[in-house]
């Protein structure tokens, strides 16, 4: 048996902090280069939106932006710029982010621009009416407008789940964005937004003990507020094939996608890596199986990707999340082909397991791929907060090479045996724009 | 507990940083490799980067082809060996074109860089472009473009090329599926044979190894790849021409897509840093007049950007924006009305000193990470630019004036000269615009 050739490990100098008022600090320094990453994830994301309130979540990321306590509108985008450093946001199934990339000497502007708006956001009928017009907007660039826009990740929940929180479209329709009311972000910001209800994660070019001085200065004084008891949001596995169809006006070729119920992601840890090894053995590559069979053997697709988590992220949901097969097919009649060769495929998985070479190669290349997201100081700021805040230790992430190492061909079997198309949604796209 | 802070603290002294360790050299070939140790995680990035401007017609179509399929077999290996020796390294090759340059870049795990760079040297020096595997993804190629299309974006990307360049190859830089699907396999091994040569070539590594040894190992494994680019003559790049407001109708669009384009300078210009600084005021990040206009005050768009190419034969401004059908033409006036203001009217000091804080600290940034600094030599390196480039950099933007900028400002951003292209639904846009301008369709 070829032995798992040796993977380099990480390490990573990570300090916890926890202030009165409840807010959870994860600190990571690393004084390689005068940069720093600051990230403040709220524990609350597109699943918690209340019914008939679609894409709220994503809106109210929005309206943080738009001024704060001691900050006119504008000039959060401003003060970060001028200091040389990049910002964003975004939202996520259960959670939402916000940061900044910034020169180590602005290193105390990005905290007290984040406490600033973690106090007060500066909620108003003009900028709610401004970012309901910018995010009707990119909905149009990134879904309506486009060929596959959204596809398959707004539309699938709803044919795999049953509850509004798993099944709904993320993004949110026009009808609900349009009826959002300041009362509502009022609201939601009293209910999710508390210290005690976020990680705050500062990584890069910092020294512990004065960062550590600079948080408690800032964040400290944000008033202690109740955080809110989190919901479960399991639900059942289908016990039949769902099946549904989805009209795309631009697409010019057919695709599909299938969601698989996977284990909890975050009780089932080595269930996730398994499943995640799993997705790189079928579609990773030239070399992977589905790539092989699909597009090089029977010219049957001409794309093929299979993936964990709404986004591609395995680590970034919490139970329940979905494994996502999605393939582009140009002969609109192939589909039961294209379906059958993936069930053929993952049953030879789970019959015969993956030879331990092949198993070791795509093992290496995922360390490596999970070492290179890690390179850029803000993805690794993101990195620790959402372990920290999803997975409840940020200490996992250097773990991660260790754990794969410890995953072996049964664990794959197991996880291939429990891809039933039972378990599965399968969303065909009707592609309905010019050829 | 004590009060909140209520002001916006001030920046502490910048911290310096640190140099990078790195060192060049010429290959007998004429292949340059250029090595830089930068630690971080334990990777290595590989780009390198091989001149294809060519005249022919053909092209576009087949060097879209060769990159394709340079990873289909080669040597001993068929596709998926290649695919599993480059996985097992725990690396990763792909290869793209463009009109300017076929460029194999990838990763790979730091022990592994000897084998990487045997594997690559393998697919330069055997390629096999076997008939099927050409076949395949000739017919692949054809789809995706298809789908490419299939994008507002898209589409508007390619009328404006053509509308700027006019039947010069940079107006071809997405390839035609006819073509594409006449493509033959004997072609694309003669394109290779041809252009895929060390004689005009630039490796960068960047990663965690010593340069010297980065060097030992480039020099080791590539010795055997030679000869000399046989490129025709490409012509000079046509001067933009302006004109009215080209419409192109995409039927039921609820976005349109606002494209507008012009000259501008190359990075070794000594008014190239007041351009960018320009550029970044008027809508080259958030902050900018444009954003702030056209988003933040009216919500007409998602986010305009306003950026400058740097293409071998000649640097172009280009200005992007998505907006909504029905404010179309609002969105146009309010576009014209900053590129005349910017052009007429001086910038402020305040606007200057914010956008050189800004194109500093993100040029860190972006030249902070071993794949952003290779990329980011491996671009500097067509022009004949390297680190040095990058850390002097900072101080050519200290040293542009709020009148520099400003100058520069009037004579790129003046709204009149520049050549513009909308796609959308033209039934229900073309009136508005023509209410602002000439227009055609």
């Amino acid at each position: 048996v070829p032995r798992q050739p040796k993977l380099p490990a990480p390490s990573f100098e990570i300090v916890h902090h926890t202030l009165d008022n409840g807010l959870r600090v994860v600190l990571a320094p690393d004084r390689s280069a005068p940069v720093v990453g600051v990230a403040v994830l709220y524990d609350v994301g597109i699943r918690s939106e209340p019914e008939g309130r679609t894409g709220f979540a994503h809106l109210f990321e929005h309206l943080m932006f738009q001024g704060s306590q001691n900050l006119e509108k504008l000039e959060h985008f401003r003060y970060v710029q001028s200091s040389g450093g990049t910002f964003n946001g975004s939202t996520h199934f259960d959670y939402t982010n916000y940061f900044e990339a910034l020169p180590s000497n602005a290193l105390e502007r990005g905290l007290f621009l984040e406490a600033d708006r973690m106090r007060s956001p500066r909620i108003t009928e003009e900028n709610l009416a401004n970012q309901l017009d910018v995010v009707k907007n990119e909905i149009r660039v990134n879904v309506l407008n486009r060929p596959y826009g959204g596809f398959p990740w707004i539309y699938l929940p709803g044919v795999l789940f049953d509850t509004f929180a798993n099944s709904h479209n993320g993004y949110g329709g026009f009808e609900d964005l349009e009826s959002a009311t300041v009362d509502d972000a009022k609201d939601f910001f009293a209910r999710y937004y508390a210290p005690a209800n976020a990680v705050l994660t500062v990584a890069g070019d910092i020294d512990v003990d004065e960062t550590i001085g600079l948080v408690d200065r800032h964040f400290g004084t944000v008033r202690k507020r109740r955080a809110p008891k989190r919901p479960s949001f399991a639900e059942p596995v289908p016990s039949a094939e769902r099946r549904d169809v989805h009209r795309d006006p631009h697409a010019p070729i057919p695709a599909v996608a299938l969601g698989y119920r996977i284990a909890d992601p975050v009780g089932s840890f080595d269930d996730l890596l398994a499943a995640t090894l799993l997705c790189e053995v079928l579609t990773d590559g030239d070399a992977s199986r589905l790539q092989q069979r699909l597009v090089q053997r029977e010219h049957l697709v001409t794309d093929i990707g299979a993936y964990i988590g709404e986004f591609g992220d395995p680590f970034d949901e919490r139970d329940p999340t979905v494994l996502t097969v999605t393939a582009h097919y140009p002969d609109a009649g192939s589909l039961d082909r294209v379906l059958r060769a993936i069930d053929e495929e993952i049953d030879d998985i789970a019959e015969h397991g993956v030879p331990s070479d092949e198993l070791n190669r795509v093992r290496t290349r995922l360390v490596s791929v999970l070492f290179r997201e890690l390179d850029a100081v803000i993805s690794r700021t993101l990195e620790f907060a959402k372990f920290e805040l999803v997975h409840g230790r940020a200490e996992l992430i250097s773990e991660l090479p260790e754990r794969l190492a410890a995953i072996d061909s049964d664990a794959l079997r197991a996880v291939a045996a429990s891809l039933r198309p039972e378990r599965r949604a399968v969303l065909e796209l009707v592609a309905e724009g010019a050829r | 507990m004590s009060a909140p802070i209520t002001t916006v603290p001030p920046l502490t002294e910048p911290r310096r940083a640190r140099s990078l360790r790195s060192a060049e050299a010429e290959l007998p070939s004429g292949l340059r490799v250029l090595a830089v140790r930068k630690p971080g995680v334990p990777l290595v990035e590989m780009r390198l980067r091989i001149p294809f401007l060519s005249p022919r017609d053909t092209h576009p179509a087949q060097s879209a082809v060769l990159a394709d399929t340079l990873l289909t077999g080669a040597g001993a290996l068929d596709r998926a060996g290649v695919a599993a020796a480059v996985q097992a390294l725990g690396g990763d090759l792909h290869a793209s074109a463009d009109p300017d340059r076929l460029i194999l870049s990838g990763n790979v795990l730091a022990p592994n860089l000897a084998r990487l760079l045997e594997l690559a040297a393998t697919l330069l020096t055997e390629p096999a472009y076997a008939k099927d595997e050409v076949a395949t993804e000739r017919d692949r190629l054809v789809e995706r473009l298809t789908i490419a299309r299939a994008r507002s974006g898209v589409v508007a990307a390619e009328a404006l090329s053509r509308r700027m360049w006019g039947d010069h190859p940079y107006a071809r830089e997405i390839a035609q599926p006819d073509a594409v699907a006449a493509v033959t396999a004997a072609q694309v091994r003669s394109l290779h044979r041809a252009l895929v040569r060390p004689s005009a070539a630039v490796l960068v590594l960047v990663g965690d190894v010593a340069p010297a040894r980065m060097l030992d190992l480039a020099q080791h494994a590539l010795a055997g790849w030679d000869g000399v680019a046989k490129a025709g003559r490409v012509p000079a790049l046509p001067t933009p021409p302006g004109g009215p407001l080209l419409i192109v109708d995409r039927p039921g669009s609820v976005q349109t897509s606002l494209r507008l384009g012009g000259p501008a300078l190359p990075r070794t210009d000594p008014d190239y840093p007041a351009l960018q600084l320009a550029n970044l005021i008027f809508g080259g990040y958030f902050s900018s007049r444009w954003t702030e206009n056209i988003r933040e005050d009216k919500g007409y768009t998602y986010g305009p950007h306003s950026r400058i190419d740097h293409n071998v034969l000649g640097s172009t401004l280009i200005l992007d924006a998505e907006v909504a059908t029905e404010v179309t033409a609002p969105a146009m006036l309010e576009t014209r009305y900053e590129l005349g203001r910017i052009a007429a009217l001086p910038v402020t000091e305040t606007e200057v000193e914010s956008v050189r804080q800004y194109a500093i600290g993100t040029l860190a940034l972006s030249t902070a990470t071993q794949a952003g600094l290779a990329s980011t030599l491996s671009a500097l390196a067509a022009f004949g630019l390297g680190l040095d480039w990058i850390a002097s950099h900072p101080s050519r933007l200290l040293a542009s004036t709020v009148d520099d900028v400003s100058a520069a400002a009037a004579r790129f951003f003046a709204p009149a000269p520049l050549t513009g292209v909308v796609v959308g639904d033209a039934e229900r846009i073309t009136g508005p615009l023509a209410a602002l301008g000439a227009v055609e369709s």
